[in-house]
């Protein structure tokens, strides 16, 4: 033998509680002791959680109205038949009255909806340079390709934004006027367009170019707009602080909306009278209607609405935490019923024996 | 070194081959390990496919996911299977070294031993190449050699070899001279025959089998040996009824495979689907919807653009088939085989020999094994045989606690002292025994029991050695005759020499010697041996020994009650699975034996039909024999054999034990070890010598079994089981020549029904094709185990191949796939590793297909609403890590740790075995379960969330609806999910366990973190673009709640769905308890052959120093 040679229990292997497969452990059982409470416990507190939750949705204020303009729905139809196959379409206004009979419970938000959408089809998702939106010089001259057709203007300069998803930039605006006593004046509600953005995408995702010489047009020159815009990116708003990739609504529109319909944040309504909500009175809207979407079948809404502590109105996981809450409760008495059943059984069977 | 050797028939003169011994084994080297590894790998379907997938993905039109997504994992994958293979590799190149051993005057290793060299082979060496035996040290160059290797027969054999060689001796210069030229046959499998002709100084010499001594063979009894080689490594006999070794693969693979490409299937088709649905989306809205996103230049209508989408599909979906399952499997198997390796309880600490997995590639079948097959010869016994008991005039000597001692008796055992042989001084020290008043009956000088011994003492082949005096070691033909010499050497008959005539026995002290006129020798008919002293009183008598069957009817009538008693005793010998000797004797009338004396040299010297002669001249003599006794011998189980045997049953484990051995032993040792019990109904013999008779036999067994259920309503031998085949109380014993024929079917439905099979007189090639019988015909698995060359064949073939190690040869071992040292280990390597590692490798199926289904099929559910334009959930991160990273761990550990049932309880309840046997954990129904759960998870999974972030905004207003948030919820919601999937798939809680769970879930989140954090995000912008998601949706109580829920709705149907499973009981067998009387057996059995009487009587053996050309008169 080749290994009697060796020492007496040489080749022994080690004695130990992970080789021998003997480390301790804990052994859960899942007994009918334990499951069935944990059944009933967690149904009733789903029962609870969701009720608080459908209370706290259904306790949200929501107006909304339909500007897209369908025939017959409203003075918007105007401009979008004077949209309906020209492009660009031309300027057009119109406006959306409506009243509140009581105070509207603040804070209040001004969103816009579209549906039919699809800022999530992955060509469009992809068309984007997160380099030239994080100002970096080299990248706003040379845009990737997964930018094109909105790489290279016709000109043969580089886009900036490029891609689809600059390109389409929602570009309709709003202005809130209130009319305080009937026939009175309509005064402008004052609209923050600031901080509709995220905080790490305002200010750490996106950056515009290194200015030249202190001038942001200078930084963007030798580069072209997408073709739907009527103004290059540095004049998106007067505000310094608020144009080029900075611009809140084009950070806004950037971040790309997960589902076909979807809501953007336009306004927050939180200045002077109105930080408490909107006083009961008539209001009007005025409307520039700009972004045609009746082409694809799509709809633009806008929707004032409060906020609870758990965002605005969805009554989805209120309703979905009393169903899961019921149904737990249910299969809870479903296996009670089956487990005594069995019980009975097996005694009878031990009887027997 | 001259010698020649040329194969092929006739006059074909090939120059000597070359053709070493050595096999290479190793096959990579430092240079050459990368290229052919890759190549190696690549030629596997599961790599090559992730190579085609990659270059899809750099096909800028249809990628839809960044190519490191794939690129990442198959590094990885590669290069954990590259390290596993080099060390693979480095093993196999250290065994390559072992195997060799070194003799020849030159010392040489075996490897190096080429066709036409001369060697030298010393006692006990073990032969590894065929040799053409020369001269040896024994007179008329004889050589013996034990087989057992070969056919697992114990007793000797003797070569010799051709006079004209035999003259050469060891004389080195003539042997260094010999130039002779070798013709044989083509290198074949025939152990038993060989044909070739020496040409020597111009004469032609005719070579047979007797003059070869085949590689495997054991040199015993002789000092040295010359022998020319003629057939090396894969050319010898034994190599060549080796079998091919074929990669083995387990059903699992089998089965995985299967899957893979059900799999494909269903990629393929949900991929149509969806671009189908693309085909529909673009023409109703995606064609109107080109004023933001206009179609790609290159795609001109919609179809070609979904045939596009077609691809990207596949691409994002071929999650579906995980890179990272292959690789996973390796490793669990490895980390299986480990523990196997590892396992205390399977080290035998006598020979210092650990358990092997020597491959690492079959762990889980372990636990699904239906069929075993063993060996019976050193796998089942030791190989060693004890006298026990005898029955001497009607008493019984011996302990009968003896035989339960590894039972119960351990404690007895110590309380028994050994008897006390010292008064006999040539006594064998090594020989025990344990009831004193056998020594006492001889002290007293008892006439029956003295004339007792004196037959064992004198009736036998055994040539005695004593080099140094009063140290005698015997040379039995076979163990059980050594044993019953040595017994009566040790009670004060020693048998101390022989000449041709003589026999010299030392009886209680005294030399007296007889005088021997006759060997009447064994063979297989007539089950007897007798041999006729003259004693030194010139009293003639013959003793006999043979078989209690045939002994009882050539008993002299006066003798009938004893013969009673004598065959009750015998009965009980039988029932504790003892080998019996009948042993009786008669006094002669000198003029009677004259007489026959003349009639036998008549028939000896009759040239024809001279043996049908002899033997009716011995049916003459030994009649009216006077009944001395009977012996028991005990063929030495290995420990714990019979227990082992009892739970493997349990387990509905079927043992079929296939033997080169004779038909009696076998059946005996099967009564032995349990795979017969005595309540066995029937036991079929199956004897034909052609196919109808065999069939005949079948057909009409077949019958009574079956037949006999039908009669009896719950079937009298073979109540259905529960899972619907016929299990039979009954045992099938079957001869080689059975398989001969075309009754493969007729046999095997046969043998499945019964409870033992017991096939005899097996050659190696024979065990294997009953092991691919059954492995044709069921489909279940086969696990063959056994400790000899002759079982390398079967060990091959079967699905697991087991060898016995530490055993003097090594064949079986290396061409094993486990080994260990002793045949109890089966039962822990089934019960204990195979079942942990089958429920460990179901568990880890069913959970790593569900997770990639779950993961996967969310991209399924989001094509609905993202326009079909193959959009993923997910961050390409996630994807690239999530198989890699975030689950594999868990699932590693599960599959490497859970314990369903603990050893004891494994071992305690073998029934736990069944439900691998019948592939219930992890089958087609179950992966289809793990489809559908993978489908329902994935739409709770996407709905949920979508449910969640549909229009909803945080409490400051701002939306989180957005793509990039949705991806965090739902991938966040995927790994609780599964986490806690494997959380309730895991029933043995580790400390090692939690941590890789809840660890892989935490470790989750800093990824998370480090992945979405500002530094990354802003130095490679078009990589890493989810800056600031984790940071701004974590925090988010929506989030948290769409999780609990998705966590909670996936896993309400788990729950309940184990909770009820349970509920419903495995019927059980209907047992059915019939009594049966023990019948009437012989035990009758005997190791043993022709041919040793008349070498002893011709003087061949004799060692006394005649002269060697003294014309010694020797009949042929």
């Amino acid at each position: 033998m080749t290994w009697s040679a060796t020492a007496r229990g040489a080749h022994q292997p080690d004695n130990t509680a992970f080789t021998q497969q003997r480390l301790p452990a804990w052994h859960p059982l899942l007994s009918a002791g334990i499951a069935l409470p944990l059944f009933f416990c967690a149904g009733l507190a789903f029962i609870g959680l969701g009720l608080g939750l459908y209370y706290s949705s259904n306790g949200i204020k929501e107006l909304a109205y339909d500007y897209t303009g369908d025939p017959g729905t409203g003075n918007c139809s105007v401009c979008a038949a004077a949209g309906q196959g020209r492009a660009p379409p031309p300027r057009c206004s119109c406006a959306w009255y409506f009243s509140l009979p009581e105070l509207f419970q603040g804070p209040v938000y001004l969103y816009y909806e579209l549906t039919n959408f699809y800022q999530n089809n992955r060509r469009y998702g992809v068309s984007r340079d997160d380099s030239q939106l994080s100002g970096l010089p080299s990248s706003l001259r040379h845009p990737v390709n997964e930018c094109a057709p909105y790489q290279y203007s016709a000109a043969g300069l580089p886009i900036a934004p490029c891609g689809a998803i600059a390109n389409s930039l929602f570009n309709d605006s709003f202005s809130l006027w209130h009319q305080r006593r009937p026939n009175g004046p309509y005064v402008e509600v004052p609209l923050d367009r600031t901080g509709i953005a995220w905080w790490t995408d305002y200010h750490v995702k996106f950056r515009n170019p290194p200015l030249v010489n202190g001038s942001l047009a200078l930084a963007f020159r030798g580069t072209a707009p997408p073709p739907n815009w009527h103004r290059p990116v540095y004049e998106l708003s007067p505000d310094p602080n608020n144009t080029g990739f900075i611009n809140q609504d084009f950070v806004v529109w950037m971040r790309t909306a997960a589902l076909p319909t979807f809501r953007k944040l336009y306004a927050r309504i939180r200045q002077g009278n109105y930080s408490a909500g909107l006083p009961r009175g008539a209001y009007r809207v005025n409307i520039t209607y700009n972004y045609p979407v009746r082409a694809f079948g799509g709809h633009k809404s806008l929707i004032f609405s409060s906020i609870s502590w758990m965002g605005g109105k969805n009554p989805f996981l209120g309703i979905a935490y009393l169903l899961v809450g019921s149904l737990c409760i249910l299969v809870g008495f479903v296996m009670l019923v089956v487990y005594i059943r069995y019980q009975d059984q097996n005694d009878d069977e031990e009887d027997d024996e | 070194m001259a010698a020649q050797v040329n194969w092929g028939s006739g006059n074909s003169t090939i120059s000597t081959p070359q053709v070493t011994g050595c096999v290479k084994t190793s096959k990579y080297n430092a240079l050459n390990f990368l290229p052919m590894n890759l190549f190696e790998q690549f030629q596997r379907l599961a790599n090559a496919y992730f190579l085609f997938l990659l270059f899809l993905q750099l096909i800028p039109q249809i990628s839809s996911l960044a190519w490191y997504t794939t690129v990442v994992p198959l590094m990885v994958v590669l290069s954990i299977t590259a390290v596993k293979d080099a060390i693979d590799d480095m093993v196999n190149w250290h065994s390559g070294i072992q195997g060799s051993l070194s003799c020849r005057i030159v010392t040489e290793k075996w490897m190096n031993v080429q066709v036409g060299d001369i060697i030298k082979l010393e006692n006990n060496q073990i032969v590894t190449a065929d040799i053409l035996l020369l001269s040896s040290s024994e007179p008329y160059s004889l050589t013996y050699i034990e087989t057992a290797e070969l056919d697992g027969e114990t007793n000797l054999k003797v070569k010799q070899a051709i006079s004209v060689t035999s003259e050469m001796e060891d004389n080195l210069k003539l042997l260094s001279a010999f130039d002779g030229e070798v013709r044989c046959e083509s290198p074949n499998n025939k152990l038993d025959k060989f044909t070739g002709i020496l040409m020597y100084k111009g004469k032609n010499y005719l070579l047979n089998h007797d003059r070869l001594i085949l590689r495997g063979c054991v040199i015993r009894n002789t000092d040295w040996c010359y022998g020319l080689v003629i057939f090396t490594g894969p050319d010898t006999k034994v190599m060549q009824n080796s079998g091919k070794s074929t990669f083995k693969r387990t059903h699992i693979d089998h089965l995985m495979n299967v899957l893979v490409l059900w799999i494909f299937l269903f990629l393929g088709s949900m991929c149509f689907l969806l671009a189908v649905g693309h085909y529909i989306w673009e023409n109703n809205k995606g064609y109107y919807f080109q004023d933001y996103l206009p179609w790609e230049d290159y795609v001109t209508s919609s179809v070609f653009s979904a045939t596009l989408i077609f691809w990207s599909y596949f691409i994002i979906l071929n999650t579906m088939v995980p890179i990272s399952l292959y690789v996973s499997v390796e490793i669990i198997r490895l980390g299986n085989s480990f523990y196997i390796n590892w396992d205390q309880k399977m080290f035998y600490e006598p020979k210092n020999t650990p358990a092997q997995a020597r491959t690492t590639t079959l762990n889980e079948e372990l636990g699904q094994v239906k069929y075993v097959f063993s060996d019976k010869t050193g796998t089942l016994t030791q190989n060693i045989m004890i006298f026990n008991k005898c029955s001497i005039n009607g008493m019984v000597y011996g302990m009968h606690v003896f035989l339960f001692s590894l039972s119960l008796g351990e404690i007895l055992l110590c309380r028994l002292e050994k008897v006390d042989f010292s008064y006999n001084k040539l006594a064998d020290p090594k020989f025990s025994f344990y009831d004193k008043t056998l020594v006492e009956a001889v002290k007293k000088g008892n006439h029956w029991v003295h004339l007792f011994f004196l037959s064992l003492s004198l009736c036998h082949t055994v040539i005695s050695e004593e080099k140094v005096e009063g140290e005698l070691v015997y040379q039995a033909q076979s163990p059980d005759e050594g044993a019953l010499v040595t017994a009566a050497r040790n009670f004060g008959f020693v048998f101390r020499s022989r000449t041709s005539e003589t026999i010299m026995v030392v009886e209680m002290g005294k030399m007296r010697i007889y005088q021997l006129l006759a060997i009447l020798d064994f063979n297989n008919v007539r089950k007897r041996m007798s041999v006729i002293v003259r004693t030194p009183e010139n009293r003639i008598l013959l003793f006999c020994k043979g078989a209690d069957t045939i002994l009882c009817k050539l008993l002299h009538p006066s003798c009938g009650s004893l013969k009673d008693i004598t065959m009750d005793h015998l009965d009980d010998f039988a029932s504790d699975g003892l080998r019996t000797l009948m042993v009786a004797y008669r006094e002669l009338d000198s003029a009677f034996f004259q007489d026959w004396s003349k009639k036998h040299s008549e028939a000896c010297l009759s040239l024809e039909n001279r043996e049908n002669k002899i033997s009716i001249v011995y049916e003459e003599i030994e009649r009216d024999l006077m009944l001395l006794g009977a012996t028991a011998i005990e063929d030495k189980l290995q420990d714990g054999v019979p227990e082992t045997i009892l739970t493997l049953n349990k387990a509905k484990i079927k043992i079929w034990v296939l033997t080169g051995d004779k038909q009696e032993t076998a059946v005996n040792i099967a009564y032995a070890c349990n795979i017969f019990e005595d309540e066995m109904d029937e036991i079929f013999i199956v004897e034909g010598n052609n196919d109808e008779t065999v069939g005949g036999e079948l057909r009409y067994e077949g019958r009574t079994a079956t037949n006999g259920g039908e009669r009896e309503g719950q079937g009298r031998f073979c109540p259905k089981s529960f899972w619907g085949s016929l299990e039979c109380r009954c045992v099938l014993v079957l001869q080689a020549h059975a398989l001969e024929g075309n009754l493969e079917l007729e046999l095997l439905r046969t043998a499945c029904m019964c409870k033992g099979v017991i096939c005899c007189r097996m050659t190696p090639l024979q065990k294997a094709q009953v092991v691919e019988l059954v492995k044709k015909y069921k489909k279940a698995v086969t696990l063959a185990i056994g400790d000899g060359a002759n079982d390398v064949s079967m060990i091959k073939v079967a699905h697991i191949g087991v060898g016995i190690s530490g055993q003097e040869g090594m064949q079986a071992m290396l061409n094993s796939d486990y080994a260990f040292s002793q045949f109890r280990y089966l039962q822990r390597l089934l019960l204990v590793h195979g079942r942990w590692s089958y429920n460990r490798m179901c568990k880890f199926l069913s959970y790593f297909f569900y997770k990639n289904f779950a993961f996967t099929l969310v991209h399924v559910w989001y094509a609905f609403y993202s326009g079909f334009s193959a959009q993923t959930v997910y961050d390409t991160w996630f994807i690239t890590f999530y198989n890699l990273v975030y689950t594999s761990l868990p699932v590693l550990g599960l599959s490497l740790f859970d314990q369903d049932v603990n050893e004891t309880w494994s071992l305690r309840f073998p029934e736990l075995y069944e439900p691998g046997q019948h592939n219930l954990y992890f089958n087609k129904k179950e992966f289809v379960k793990c489809l559908l759960h993978g489908i329902y998870s994935s739409f709770v999974l996407f709905f949920i969330p979508m449910g969640t972030v549909y229009n909803s905004v945080r409490k400051d207003g701002k939306e989180i609806s957005d793509y990039q948030s949705f991806s965090l919820i739902v991938q966040t919601s995927l790994l609780c999910v599964v986490t806690m999937q494997i959380a309730l798939e895991t029933t043995y809680w580790t400390m090692i366990s939690h941590v890789f769970t809840w660890g892989s879930l935490g470790f989750y989140f800093c990824i998370l973190f480090f992945l979405y954090s500002d530094g990354l995000c802003l130095f490679f912008p078009d990589t890493f673009q989810f800056l600031g998601v984790a940071r701004n949706t974590l925090n988010l109580p929506q989030m948290w709640l769409s999780v609990v829920l998705s966590m909670i709705l996936c896993m309400l149907p788990v729950v309940g769905y184990q909770f009820l499973k349970p509920l419903h009981p495995l019927p059980y067998p209907i047992r059915t308890k019939l009594k049966h009387t023990a019948s009437r057996r012989s035990a009758y059995a005997f190791s043993h052959k022709q041919g040793f009487g008349a070498l002893i009587t011709s003087g061949k053996t004799m060692k006394a120093k005649l002269p060697k050309k003294n014309s010694f008169p020797y009949k042929r």
